[in-house]
Order: structure tokens, then C-alpha cells, then sequence
């Protein structure tokens, strides 16, 4: 086995785009789950509404890249109102279901050839980086960047740094909000919606600004994935939520930085798997062929995600004295 | 507190003859005409029921009498299907709860709610109203809230005092006892500044030495300038803090009057022991025995 390669690729998993991406993604859920109890099953349609929001506004409507990427913002927002004005009046299961089967929908509509011409179907999207200036946009000049694992090219280093940039805002935005008054409240409506409504708090309005707010987060995300790769419907799936939902889980859903870190050991612990299962694929350790070694993974964390709602709901930041009383 | 000696009652509430649906010399809420039905259930089918301000008012009656539909009700918590009422000449049909709380009245529940994983001074904070951060584009401005947040701290702290909670500040309400968290919900109404204040069973599950305790907190409550109604089953604390007594049974107010008469009325009497009324209250608690004589007519 080479383990060189293995350790090698393991680490540089620790930061890329699509470690932002997910984190930022794990940061809008830990908004709508950790503190306002939304269930939202949904969040790959956020990211799959803010990356073709950037991508369609570039390619077909010749937006500029930041014009781009409000447009895919403004796409999440309005996604989140759609989906909260008829749910959030009911119970939290109810959002659950329409939203798992919204962000279908979502990826269905990007996917049928009905819309070729502006969507790209099957094929997704391209080349709107370059057309719509992001890529000119990058400051570092063409070379190396970095060291040992960690060593990127100029336009990798522009994501990276492009995305750390949106990410900081969104964790300090998220931060900010949490310690105020307005988290207090949010924080409630999470416990018990009708002692706050009996406080006098308008508790639709609230709920529907926490969506909004970790709609944009999980948009956000897939703008940053779609500045890197490509934009493709085969990414938005519903095992994608449930990605985000492990990341989330693992951290601490009621935290600021446990969806960040969670996102971080997540896709780390991806880049070992994918590297090391196939290898003792090969060297007959394990009983079964290359492949099926590759989606073993995804096995193991289905299995890692309910050994952590079993064991640890709180999440490895989480309050430990949440545990004692998790309901 | 001398909660021993017996507190000063209101009088001169009503005007005319006690009797259902009398009118009040100075009423807070004036209720017409609600009606609820569940399927074919009639839960509430209240005619006429004023409550007087600035008094006790006690809303007793058996079990499923329709008294935690009826808060429900005047509360937004539900909607009637028919019927109007209105809070200090307003009318609240149709008004959403949290708009009704905003107005002054403000409700508790019989099952509890406290917000488990938030502290017990978290809890009091969200009773405030009127808060700048709780704006969300005020809120990444804490130099626009934080005077205020101390200010209500300060008011949470002082008023948990009151109610013996204030060494649990720092803890998570869920690590408080049934009767400290009825404590906590009442407290926390408390920081809404309400006009009238609904109790649904404040005492129910207390201990008789932190009962003492509440009932005391009450009395102050309309010291204060406050309306007090609530619902309770035990009727010697019926009868030591109310000014007014409204009984209701299958929905509908069947007496009300000062305490100390009310309770003797025939049809309270009927109320409470439904069709037996000829039979012993001791046979009608004990109910196999109930069963036994239909079982022998
Ligand atoms: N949501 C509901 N659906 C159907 N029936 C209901 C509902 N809520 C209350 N009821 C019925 O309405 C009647 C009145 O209930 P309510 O809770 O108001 O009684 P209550 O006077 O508060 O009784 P208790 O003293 O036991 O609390 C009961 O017969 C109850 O079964
Ligand atoms: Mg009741």
C-alpha cells in the first residue's frame, strides 16, 4: 500500500473548495436546525439554486461573476420564502417533507432537456467562470502556491481564499446574530413555538427570516462549489443533504463552529476512505472489488451518522449538559 | 410575606344580580356569543361573560368543562366558531396570539412550557417586549441593544428574586422541578408587563409550601394593577385569593359570583356531580362504585 499517497491526499482533504462549499452548506443548516428547529431535508436545492443562479445569470443573461452570484443569493432567498410561506405554519415534519421534495424538484428542473438551452440538462454548465470574470478576477499571478499537501495553483488559491473570505462573513454573520436578542428568540421558537408566540414574538416572521438567512448560507455554498467545478445536476442529490446533515451532526448542530469543523472531518475522513478502501480492495484485505470499495464509504457514513445521533446528539462541540436533556 | 392573614377582597364588581353573563361595573374583557366545537363536541358555548379589571377572577369547573379551550380562545391560540370579544374595548377576533400578547394579555399554560435547553434567565430575557435586538438588522448591532439587554437583565434578576429562582439563573430550564418551572412561566409572563394576566392550573403539582408562595405572588399581581384569571381545581385557594368566581360546565357558564356564595349555588353544585347529584360526592369519586348501581337500576 502507499501510504504516502494516502496520508497525502488525507491532509490536503483538510482544505479545498469543496470543503468550503460543505461547510458553508453545514453553517445554513446548523441556522435552520441547531437553532431554529427547521427540519430542512433540502439543502442541496439551496446550494444547486445558488450555483446555477451564478452560472445561468453569467452564461445566458451575460451578468458580470458578482452579479452572478447575487443573482444565485437572491435565487436562495426566494426558494426559502417559497418553501416557508406555505410550511412554517405547520408542524416541523411537514417542512421536512416539502422541503426534501422541493430540492427534487429543483434538481429535476435543472435536469430535464426542456430547458437544454439555459440549463445544460444532463450536462450541467461551464465555462462561466471565465465568461463572466471570475477567473480574471484573481489576483495571484500563475505559479505554485503552498507546500506538501497543500500546494495549489493560482486559480485553485483564488477559490480557496475567495471562499475562506465568504465563509468568515457568514460565521461571523452567524455569530453576531446568535448572541443577540434575536438568537434568544430563535433559540426559543427551537424549544417551544407557542410559549413565544404567547410572549408576544411574531414567530412565522422569525422562522421565515431563520430560513431565508441559512438559505443564503447553503446558497453561498454552491456558489463557491460552482466557482471551482463545474456546475452538474448529478451533484445536487438528496445523499448530498445527508452529507451536509453528517457534517453538521458531527460538529454540533447548535454550534458556530461545529458545522464548520464537522464539514472539515467529514470530507477528510472522505479523502482517507476513498484512498485507502480501494487500496485494501487491491491488496485483498477487504473482500470485495474497486469500486464497490469506492461506495463502501458511503455506507460507513450512513452507519457513522446514526452512531452519532445514537451516541453523541450533541455533537463533538455541542454544550455537554444539552446531552443530559435532549428530548 | 404574611400569606396567613386573609388577603383584601374586591368587591362591588358586578352590576345587578349575580348571575351568569352579568354585566361588570368596569370589565377588561366583555366575551359574546363564542362558540367552539370539536367534531360534535361543544367545548366552549359562552353567551355572555364579562371579567372584571383590576380583580381575581377565578374560572373553575370539572373536568373538560371547556376552561383551557375558553384561554385558547380569548388568547389566539384558537379560533372560535363563532363569536366576538373584545380586551379593553378592542376587539381581539381574528387577532393573532402573539398580537394579543403584545396588547398585554398574556397566558400561561397547564402543561408547561419552559424552554428546556435555553437558562432560566434566558427564559425571563425573551418575556420582555419591545426589544431592538430582537430586529434581525439591529441585531449585528450590539451597540444598539446592549443597554437595553442589561436593563432587562436587570429586571429578570430582580423579579426571579421574587420567585426564589434567581440561584438557578445560570441553568438550563429543563434541570428545574415541575412546580419551580410553573414558577419560571409565571415569572416570565411577568416580564411581558401585562395588563391581564391568564393562568391556566398555576397550582397544579406545586407543593403546598411553595402554593403559599404563589398565591402570594397573585395577590401582589393585583396589587400591582394587575387582572388576574385563572383556572384552578382547588377550591380553598379558590376561596381565599378570588374576588369572583366563574364556574363553567359543558361549556357554557352555568354560575358566578364572589366566592364565598357561588360555591353553595345549586347549579355548581350540579355541575361538579353531574347527573348523580343525588348520590354521595364520595360514591362520585369513587367511580366503580358509580358504575356498579347503573349496572343494578
Ligand atoms: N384539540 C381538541 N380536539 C378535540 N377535542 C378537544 C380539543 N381540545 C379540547 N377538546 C375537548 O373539549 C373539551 C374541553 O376541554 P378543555 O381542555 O377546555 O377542558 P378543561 O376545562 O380545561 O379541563 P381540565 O380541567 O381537565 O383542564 C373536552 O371534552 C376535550 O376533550
Ligand atoms: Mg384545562
Amino acid at each position: 500500500m502507499d501510504w504516502g499517497t494516502i496520508i497525502n491526499n488525507t491532509l490536503a482533504g483538510l482544505l479545498t473548495p469543496t470543503t468550503i462549499a460543505f461547510a458553508l452548506a453545514a453553517l445554513g443548516l446548523a441556522m435552520h436546525f441547531g437553532f431554529a428547529g427547521l427540519l430542512n431535508f433540502g439543502i442541496a436545492g439551496f446550494m444547486a439554486i445558488g450555483a446555477y443562479g451564478y452560472a445561468i445569470s453569467v452564461l445566458t443573461f451575460g451578468f458580470p461573476w458578482w452579479g452572478g452570484m447575487i443573482v444565485g443569493i437572491i435565487g436562495s432567498i426566494l426558494f426559502a420564502i417559497l418553501l416557508g410561506i406555505p410550511t412554517l405554519r405547520l408542524r416541523g415534519d411537514y417542512l421536512a417533507i416539502v422541503t426534501i421534495a422541493a430540492a427534487e424538484i429543483v434538481r429535476l428542473l435543472f435536469l430535464t432537456t426542456a430547458f437544454t438551452d439555459v440549463t445544460g440538462s444532463a450536462d450541467g454548465l461551464f465555462g462561466y467562470n471565465n465568461a463572466g470574470g471570475f477567473t480574471n478576477a484573481n489576483p495571484f499571478p500563475p505559479g505554485s502556491y503552498g507546500w506538501g499537501p497543500w500546494t495549489y495553483n493560482s486559480e485553485t488559491l483564488w477559490v480557496l481564499t475567495f471562499g475562506l473570505g465568504v465563509l468568515a462573513v457568514c460565521v461571523w454573520f452567524l455569530w453576531a446574530l446568535m448572541r443577540s436578542p434575536w438568537g434568544r428568540v430563535i433559540k426559543g421558537i427551537r424549544e417551544d413555538e407557542e410559549a413565544i408566540r404567547a410572549l408576544g414574538k411574531n414567530v412565522f416572521a422569525y422562522k421565515l427570516q431563520a430560513l431565508i438567512i441559512g438559505g443564503i448560507f447553503g446558497g453561498m455554498g454552491g456558489i463557491i462549489f460552482a466557482a471551482f467545478a463545474n456546475v452538474s445536476p448529478g451533484v445536487y442529490v438528496t445523499s448530498i443533504t445527508f452529507f451536509i446533515w453528517t457534517s453538521l451532526l458531527l460538529g454540533g448542530a447548535a454550534t458556530i463552529w461545529g458545522p464548520v469543523i464537522g464539514a472539515v472531518i467529514f470530507w477528510t475522513l472522505q479523502a482517507f476512505l476513498s484512498n485507502i478502501l480501494p487500496e485494501l480492495a487491491l491488496a485483498g484485505i477487504l473482500p470485495v472489488s474497486g469500486t464497490q470499495a469506492a461506495t463502501l464509504r458511503f455506507v460507513l457514513v450512513g452507519i457513522g451518522l446514526m452512531l452519532l445521533v445514537i451516541y453523541r446528539p450533541q455533537g463533538i462541540f455541542g454544550d455537554k449538559r444539552e446531552l443530559t436533556f435532549v428530548k | 410575606m404574611s400569606n396567613n392573614d386573609s388577603p383584601i377582597k374586591s368587591t362591588g364588581l358586578h352590576i345587578g344580580e349575580a348571575a351568569p353573563g352579568c354585566k361588570k361595573t368596569d370589565p377588561m374583557l366583555v366575551i359574546d356569543h363564542v362558540k367552539k366545537s370539536f367534531g360534535g363536541l361543544t367545548a366552549v358555548d359562552v353567551e355572555h361573560l364579562e371579567i372584571p379589571k383590576n380583580a381575581i377572577t377565578a374560572l373553575i369547573g370539572p373536568n373538560g368543562a371547556g376552561k383551557t379551550t375558553l384561554f385558547n380562545l380569548l388568547t389566539g391560540f384558537d379560533t372560535p366558531d363563532t363569536g366576538a370579544w373584545e380586551f379593553l374595548g378592542t376587539s381581539l377576533s381574528g387577532v393573532p396570539s402573539y398580537k394579543v400578547a403584545q396588547m398585554g394579555q398574556v397566558r400561561t399554560f397547564q402543561l408547561t412550557k419552559a424552554l428546556s435547553l435555553l437558562t432560566v434567565l434566558d427564559n425571563m430575557k425573551l418575556g420582555s417586549k419591545n426589544q431592538v435586538g430582537e430586529s434581525i438588522f439591529r441585531a449585528l448591532f450590539p451597540g444598539s441593544w446592549r443597554k437595553q439587554d442589561a436593563e432587562i437583565e436587570l429586571k429578570a434578576i430582580e423579579l426571579l428574586k421574587r420567585f426564589n429562582l434567581d440561584a438557578k439563573q445560570a441553568d438550563f430550564a429543563a434541570s428545574l422541578s415541575g412546580g419551580q418551572r410553573k414558577l419560571l412561566e409565571m415569572a416570565r409572563a411577568l416580564m411581558t408587563d401585562p395588563v391581564l394576566v391568564m393562568l391556566d392550573e398555576p397550582m397544579a403539582g406545586v407543593n403546598p409550601a411553595l402554593t403559599q408562595s404563589l398565591l402570594g405572588h397573585v395577590l401582589n399581581l393585583k396589587k400591582e394593577g394587575m387582572t388576574v384569571l385563572f383556572v384552578e381545581h382547588d377550591m380553598h385557594m379558590v376561596r381565599h385569593i378570588a374576588d369572583w368566581v366563574v364556574v363553567m360546565a359543558e361549556g357554557k357558564v352555568v354560575a358566578e359570583g364572589p366566592p364565598e356564595t357561588v360555591m353553595n349555588e345549586q347549579a355548581v353544585i350540579d355541575a361538579y356531580l353531574g347527573a348523580h347529584q343525588d348520590t354521595d360526592l364520595g360514591v362520585v369519586t369513587g367511580r366503580i362504585s358509580i358504575i356498579d348501581q347503573e349496572k343494578d337500576k
